[in-house]
């Protein structure tokens, strides 16, 4: 069996410049991980927080030995926004993993990569994205690991990632709660994503923690942790995971997914590990299983 | 513009023709389509009667097979597709890539739409698919402002459909699994958001509480209808503030938008509800069909039978007001 990659999926959240190059400088130089994902997937308007650090977390990142791939947006409406996916597909000195469709065109079938807000739920689907360059697909979070084997399976030309920490994406919209929540809207929201880094917890009314708010985007209240699972995931023939940042050691997240991945670490001690590693977390794979994605099935 | 009408059942289908669609949609019995709820939808049968009848009266048929192939179980997908060209319909309705290319090898000569389900908010996404797939239309996300809608409008080698009245997603749709994270179905590969299996609504003193699996949606005073719980339209906390944080529970009235629809070169209007009843069949296609063909639109306000058909009796005009976003 290939040995499972580890990839570094982009930042989600809108985190200040000083915390987002610290961060990527740290993970270039201590995180073990093979694949750094960099670049806004979540709202064109904060293209321009990273402008200035960019290029040095690029090149850090490949110091540190990692490939580097960039990240173009998941939902593109805007004319700028469909130029910036556009010049991002044309340039040739960094992979490109695509947040939608809008890049093919502009691809012309250069290899890429395609992230996990494509909807990808099918082998014939994922031979689509082959035939026109893809190498690699992070699948979407929800697919169960009956799917993820029968897609693997329908599809060896392709290599699968799938979405093993971290918030999962749950939805995405045009319209801003994280902005409408603060009685702003999203042309006039004052970045006010950038006051939670690691999103903004939706309760219920009987006080369940639920989902969370990261701009347009909506994603979960608990962090998916599928290190148990990886032993499942080595034998559906998946050939990475994605570990997505969150406000916590994600350092010592890579170590540990590693150190399961290669049989030095017992799945289950693993799980108790990453506790300590997010302690606010509270870990859910119900996806994984077919189950409601909030449940954590053992 | 042709006026797509919604049909859950045969009985609503021959309503909406009589009623004045120029197109009736609907969907087979199974997970093949997002509206997969239980006593909905057509067998092959039905189908292909109603076809016939549609035909009869002039009115043209499309089939949505519009959630995305379970790994394993393409075959429910594909006979679908097959199923419905051979019933004759005017034109299929799909979302799943994979589906696409098979429906375009298998019955190149069948038209292809793209569902809203497929999240194609832009020209270059509509483009790559009709070089790709050959779709002759794009239903349109409701994501979009008139203004967007029309530039997309202009830039697209096919014609292009969007929503006029019904449910509305707040969500760009067919990306959306907040329904299979509180109940682990999924819109996408099983057909249905917030599945009545895994509704309850619970008494709690006072009040009645509604819930999707384990999670409250909303409460209700007494003197209140209690709203089915959809979570996109449930009233949650954040920063220890209660609200409606998505959408308030409404639904989608954009006819006062009807001749800046048609200004933006539109082909198509859509009417949202195939899991509504026969009474709302009727009356909305009626009420639609009349100021659509009105020659003053001004003049025809939509008035209250719509407002009283939507649910919660509420409405917005979505995305098409800038201020939505």
């Amino acid at each position: 069996m290939a040995p499972l990659g580890l990839t570094l999926g982009p930042v989600l959240y809108l985190w200040d410049d000083q915390r987002w190059r610290d961060f990527y400088f740290r993970m270039a130089d201590e995180a073990d991980v093979d694949t750094v994902v960099v670049g806004e997937v979540v709202c064109s308007k904060r293209d321009h927080f990273h402008q200035d650090s960019l290029a040095g977390v690029i090149e850090r990142l490949t110091a540190g030995g990692k490939k580097v791939r960039l990240a173009s947006l998941g939902l593109v409406t805007l004319e700028r926004e469909r130029k910036a996916v556009r010049r991002l597909a044309e340039q040739d000195e960094f992979e490109i993993e695509i947040g939608e469709i809008a890049a093919l065109a502009a691809l012309g079938g250069k290899p890429h990569a395609v992230g996990p807000l494509v909807n990808v739920y099918n082998a014939a689907t994922a031979k689509v994205f082959a035939a026109r360059g893809a190498t690699s697909i992070c699948l979407p979070p929800e697919l169960p690991v009956a799917s993820i084997e029968a897609i693997v399976r329908g599809a060896p030309e392709i290599a699968f990632e799938v979405f093993a920490f971290g918030r999962v994406p749950l939805a995405i919209s045009a319209r801003c709660a994280h902005a409408r929540i603060k009685g702003l809207t999203k042309d006039n929201c004052q970045f006010v994503c950038g006051s939670d880094p690691d999103g903004l917890e939706v309760d219920t009314l009987d006080g369940q923690h639920f989902l969370a708010l990261n701009g347009v985007q909506t994603v979960s209240s608990t962090c998916q942790s599928l290190i148990a699972d990886v032993p499942a995931l080595q034998a559906a023939g998946v050939s990475s995971l994605r570990l997505s940042p969150q406000v916590c050691d994600m350092v010592e997240v890579a170590r540990l997914f590693r150190a399961v991945a290669s049989g030095q670490l017992d799945p289950a001690e693993g799980l108790a590990a990453l506790a300590d590693a997010y302690p606010q977390a509270r870990f859910s794979n119900g996806f994984l299983h077919g189950a409601p994605g909030h449940e954590l099935v053992a | 513009m042709e006026l797509i009408c919604p049909a859950g059942t045969p009985a609503a289908f021959r309503d909406a023709v009589e009623a004045g669609a120029d197109a009736v949609y609907c969907g087979f019995r199974d997970e093949t389509n997002a509206r997969n709820f239980p006593g909905l939808n057509f067998s092959r049968d039905e189908l292909t009667a109603s076809v016939a009848f549609a035909r009869s009266h002039g009115v043209k048929t499309l089939v949505a097979i519009n959630t995305f192939m379970r790994a394993g179980n393409e075959a429910l997908w594909e006979s679908a597709v097959d199923d419905a060209a051979r019933a004759g319909v005017d034109a299929i309705i799909l979302a799943d890539l994979g589906l696409l290319a098979y429906a375009a090898e298998r019955h190149p000569e069948l038209r292809r739409h793209l569902s809203v389900q497929a999240g194609a908010a832009n020209a270059d996404h509509i483009g790559f698919l009709v070089e790709a797939f050959g779709i002759k239309r794009a239903v349109l996300p409701r994501v979009l402002t008139i203004a967007e809608v029309a530039a997309v409008t202009r830039q697209v080698a096919c014609e292009t459909e969007v929503f006029v009245f019904g449910g509305l997603c707040v969500m760009e749709e067919g990306r959306c699994s907040l329904s299979s994270y509180a109940t682990g179905k999924s819109p996408n590969m099983q057909g249905v958001c917030s599945p009545a299996s895994h509704v309850r609504y619970r008494k709690d003193g006072a009040e009645m509480v509604s819930e999707l699996g384990e999670f409250t949606i909303n409460r209700f005073p007494a003197n209140e209808p209690a709203g089915y719980p959809t979570i996109c339209k449930g009233r949650f906390v954040v920063d220890g503030e209660d609200g409606y944080i998505f959408e308030d529970p409404v639904s989608l009235d954009a006819l006062s938008h009807l001749d800046a629809l048609q200004a933006a070169g539109v082909s198509a209007l859509k009417i949202e509800g195939r899991q509504r009843g026969r009474s709302y069949v009727a009356k909305v296609v009626t009420e639609i069909r009349r100021q659509l063909d009105a020659a003053d639109r001004s003049a025809t306000p939509s008035g209250d039978t719509l407002r009283r058909m939507s649910e919660g009796q509420r409405t917005t005009e979505g995305s098409y007001d800038k201020r939505w976003r």
